[in-house]
């Protein structure tokens, strides 16, 4: 049965989806009960409910308890939380509040709830409340990847990088995100079963002050510009006297730039708390949990995550702590065989449960506490593709990185600007029925001489006199593997829909 | 608020079905969160089993959708299991139990069978002397997560055979499971109870990622199966096929081609 679509009026822009909708279908949380009771799309006497703009908080504001709705706090039953005092009216700007409604994105009133005396926090170094869904943002350390990941990475949420086939870039922002936590002043706990984590944390990137990233980048113009600026300074001539850059990386702002070429000084540690786990001196000590028939490095890593989160109060379990902190956790290349596990050695391993078991229990750790996760995963070794499949399910955000290194790719003319490809399997929806998806699916990385950036994938213009049948070719194939996306993992094998 | 006229039809005349709700190469959530919203609106008493999200984000997207979970939960219409919340309650708590075993026992004794979960479920939605609440609704979220803790798939069928007995024949009440699937998928142990769930279901909403790949406007494509053939009547399954969009609060659905994107 067709459905019932009035025509456009004239001059209507076919742009957003509130305006076009009322004359076709009305929206409504009952149009899926209108599909299953009735058959077809008869547009329902339900209520419109309008899309409502959700209000913007600027960054960098206080951030009050509604802000970490992933995180319990203990003490804080949100029933106690007036629900019906915010108006339901679709307002179409709401005066931004510094409560939580703004966070909400509700269309609030200017209606300003008091939130809890004592409860207010202060900023978190480091983090910035994400406008889709009112979870804190943190910065990877990469700051194109921030953009790819919709923001950055959410409190309480896992990254899993699935590894390039040397592990060299993974490696790379693996310590990116620890270089990360450095600059801003969070907790680290790193864990490798390869190398020693005091090795690890010698190695990260040094962060590039503005003045000398503004050089790499070959913008001498800019900084020239800046000088016959300030001889000009008529009307705001009070900033005159303020200090043009910032001389060190501050840890207010999000997302650094780091050389990769220099490493870190070990000042910027002085005033970290850090944990490590090195499985080899791990395993000499009792495990004092039940295993629930894990791998014993398993079990032991997340109870060494465990007894951190609690005794450092990352879980809220310390009211004492007025200054909060979140804890990155850095775990390398999970999975592989000396972590215990045979998933990557073998066609039939004999424990296919244990690594998706360490991941949901490590979820629900992260989940209930101020903390997020990176692991890198040697997927490209795991010869049972389930098992991906199933990390995949658990996790928040699973990039995958292809190197060129060893393959064909690496001497075709179409990717001789880059190094290799960044796949985006997933990203999560966080409190919300959608996702900030880039539009961009089709991205590079390249490591330049001092940074690592990930980048649309450009092809390069065809300007070969003959065109031969071979690259044409390449070029479909390529083409081919670019289309897929996150959310929508069509390969697009099929031109039409329907 | 009053359920509008549509949602009256559906509730009197789906009664003591199996819903499944499947998804590929996309994700299907967002079904989830719209029956919980629908049956609690409706006066339902709803179990809901959610394995793999925390309680916040149900609540604030169930708070968009018009709901209160935290209200639900309070006057007794909605128990919530929350699985990753019990999971460690179970490895990190102490000795000491209450006396009822946690419902993901399977996890510390190596996975033999559901049966806690089972009597989780039994005891929540069997209905005490002074409810007032319409048909109890069981709503899983999701199936998958189970193989990956470590139950093997006859586990998983058992216990939603179990589950259908008591929720849809005794006590005729709904049930409504999330699972993933991948035609090309390698888990054969998840294609394995998935084929099994989709011959035993009333009601199959199948949602897909669009098979030539990425689009802002169009989400994907929702494939309404309506097991018409259960009946024995001699035919064949209903299928319908329309196409949606996710927006902040709420979905909208289209027939395939006509998103507001093109008209």
């Amino acid at each position: 049965m067709p459905p019932a679509i009035g025509p456009l009026s004239p001059g209507r822009s076919s742009g957003t989806p509130a305006e076009a909708t009322p004359r076709t279908l009305r929206p409504g949380p009952a149009t899926l009960t209108c599909l299953l009771a009735t058959g077809h799309l008869s547009p329902c006497p339900a209520r419109v409910a309008r899309d409502v703009q959700t209000t913007r908080p600027p960054i960098g504001q206080l951030v009050s308890p509604a802000a970490l709705p992933l995180v319990e706090r203990k003490g804080l039953d949100s029933s106690r939380r007036p629900l019906a005092a915010v108006s339901r009216q679709p307002a179409e700007m709401a005066a931004a509040s510094a409560a939580g409604g703004a966070a909400r994105g509700r269309g609030a009133t200017s209606f300003q709830r008091k939130a809890a005396a004592g409860s207010r926090l202060a900023a978190v170094a480091g983090t910035r409340p994400s406008v889709r869904h009112g979870q804190l943002l943190l910065s990877s350390g990469l700051p194109s990847l921030d953009c790819v990941l919709g923001g950055g990475i959410a409190v309480g949420t896992l990254l899993l990088i699935e590894e390039d086939k040397y592990g060299l870039y993974s490696n790379l922002l693996f310590k990116y995100f620890l270089a990360e936590g450095v600059v801003c002043g969070h907790e680290l706990f790193v864990a490798s079963a390869k190398e020693h984590p005091d090795n690890i944390l010698k190695e990260l990137p040094a962060p590039l002050l503005d003045d000398t990233y503004r050089n790499e980048l070959g913008e001498e113009g800019t900084a020239v510009k800046s000088e016959d600026f300030q001889d000009s300074m008529k009307i705001a001539w009070r900033y005159q006297n303020l200090p043009k850059m910032e001389a060190s990386p501050t840890s207010t702002k999000f997302g650094h730039y780091y050389d990769v070429s220099k490493t870190m000084p070990p000042e910027l540690f002085q005033s970290i708390n850090w944990h490590s786990f090195y499985l080899p001196e791990e395993l000499s000590l009792q495990p004092k949990m039940k295993t629930c028939n894990m791998n014993s490095a398993y079990a032991r890593l997340l109870q060494s995550i465990q007894r951190i989160i609690c005794q450092e109060g990352f879980d809220g379990s310390d009211p004492q702590k007025k200054q909060k902190n979140i804890l990155r956790i850095g775990i390398q290349s999970l999975g592989s065989m000396l972590w215990g596990d045979d998933i990557c050695s073998s066609d039939t391993p004999e424990d296919i449960h244990s690594l998706t078991k360490f991941l949901y229990v490590l979820r629900a750790l992260l989940r209930k506490s101020l903390s997020a996760c990176i692991i890198t995963v040697p997927a490209h070794l795991i010869q049972n593709k389930a098992i991906m499949e199933r990390v995949t399910n658990l996790s928040d955000m699973v990039v995958g990185l292809e190197s060129f290194i060893g393959s064909e790719r690496e001497t075709n003319p179409l990717y001789k600007d880059y190094h290799g490809l960044v796949h985006v399997h997933q990203i999560p929806r966080l409190n919300s029925l959608i996702c900030d998806v880039s539009d961009t699916k089709d991205l590079a990385f390249r490591l330049k001489r001092k940074l690592f950036t990930i980048e649309r994938l450009h092809l390069p213009p065809d300007l070969s006199d003959t065109v031969s049948r071979t690259s044409k070719q390449d070029l479909a194939e390529s083409a081919k593997l670019l289309s897929s996306g996150c959310g929508a993992m069509a390969i697009g094998k099929k031109h039409l829909d329907f | 608020c009053t359920p509008s006229l549509a949602s009256i039809i559906l509730l009197l005349v789906f009664q003591g079905k199996f819903t499944l709700l499947r998804d590929t190469r996309t994700d299907g959530s967002f079904l989830v969160h719209h029956f919980l919203s629908f049956y609690l609106r409706a006066g339902c008493k709803v179990c809901f089993v959610a394995l793999l999200q925390s309680f916040s984000h149900y609540n604030i997207v169930a708070q968009k959708l018009g709901v209160s979970l935290t209200a639900a939960k309070e006057r007794g219409q909605l128990i919530f299991l929350e699985g990753l919340k019990s999971c460690l309650d179970l490895l990190f708590g102490e000795e000491e139990q209450s006396g009822q075993p946690s419902p993901l026992q399977f996890l510390s004794e190596g996975a033999s069978d559901l049966k806690a979960l089972f009597d989780f479920v039994r005891t929540s939605l069997t209905p005490a002397g002074s409810d007032s609440w319409k048909g109890p609704v069981l709503l899983v979220d999701d199936l998958s997560v189970l193989l990956s803790l470590g139950a093997v798939p006859v586990a998983v069928l058992d216990f939603i055979h179990y589950c259908r007995v008591v929720v849809c024949s005794q006590l005729k009440g709904n049930i409504v499971v999330l699972v993933h699937s991948n035609e090309d998928s390698e888990d054969e142990e998840n294609e394995l109870v998935v084929n099994s769930l989709c011959h035993h279901s009333d009601l199959i909403l199948w949602v897909e990622g669009l098979a030539t790949g990425f689009c802002k406007d169009v989400h994907g494509q929702i494939k309404i199966i309506k097991r018409v053939s259960l009946e024995l009547t001699a035919e064949k399954d209903l299928v319908q096929v329309y196409q949606y969009k996710i927006q902040d609060k709420n979905v909208t659905f289209f027939a395939r081609g006509l998103s507001a994107a093109v008209l």
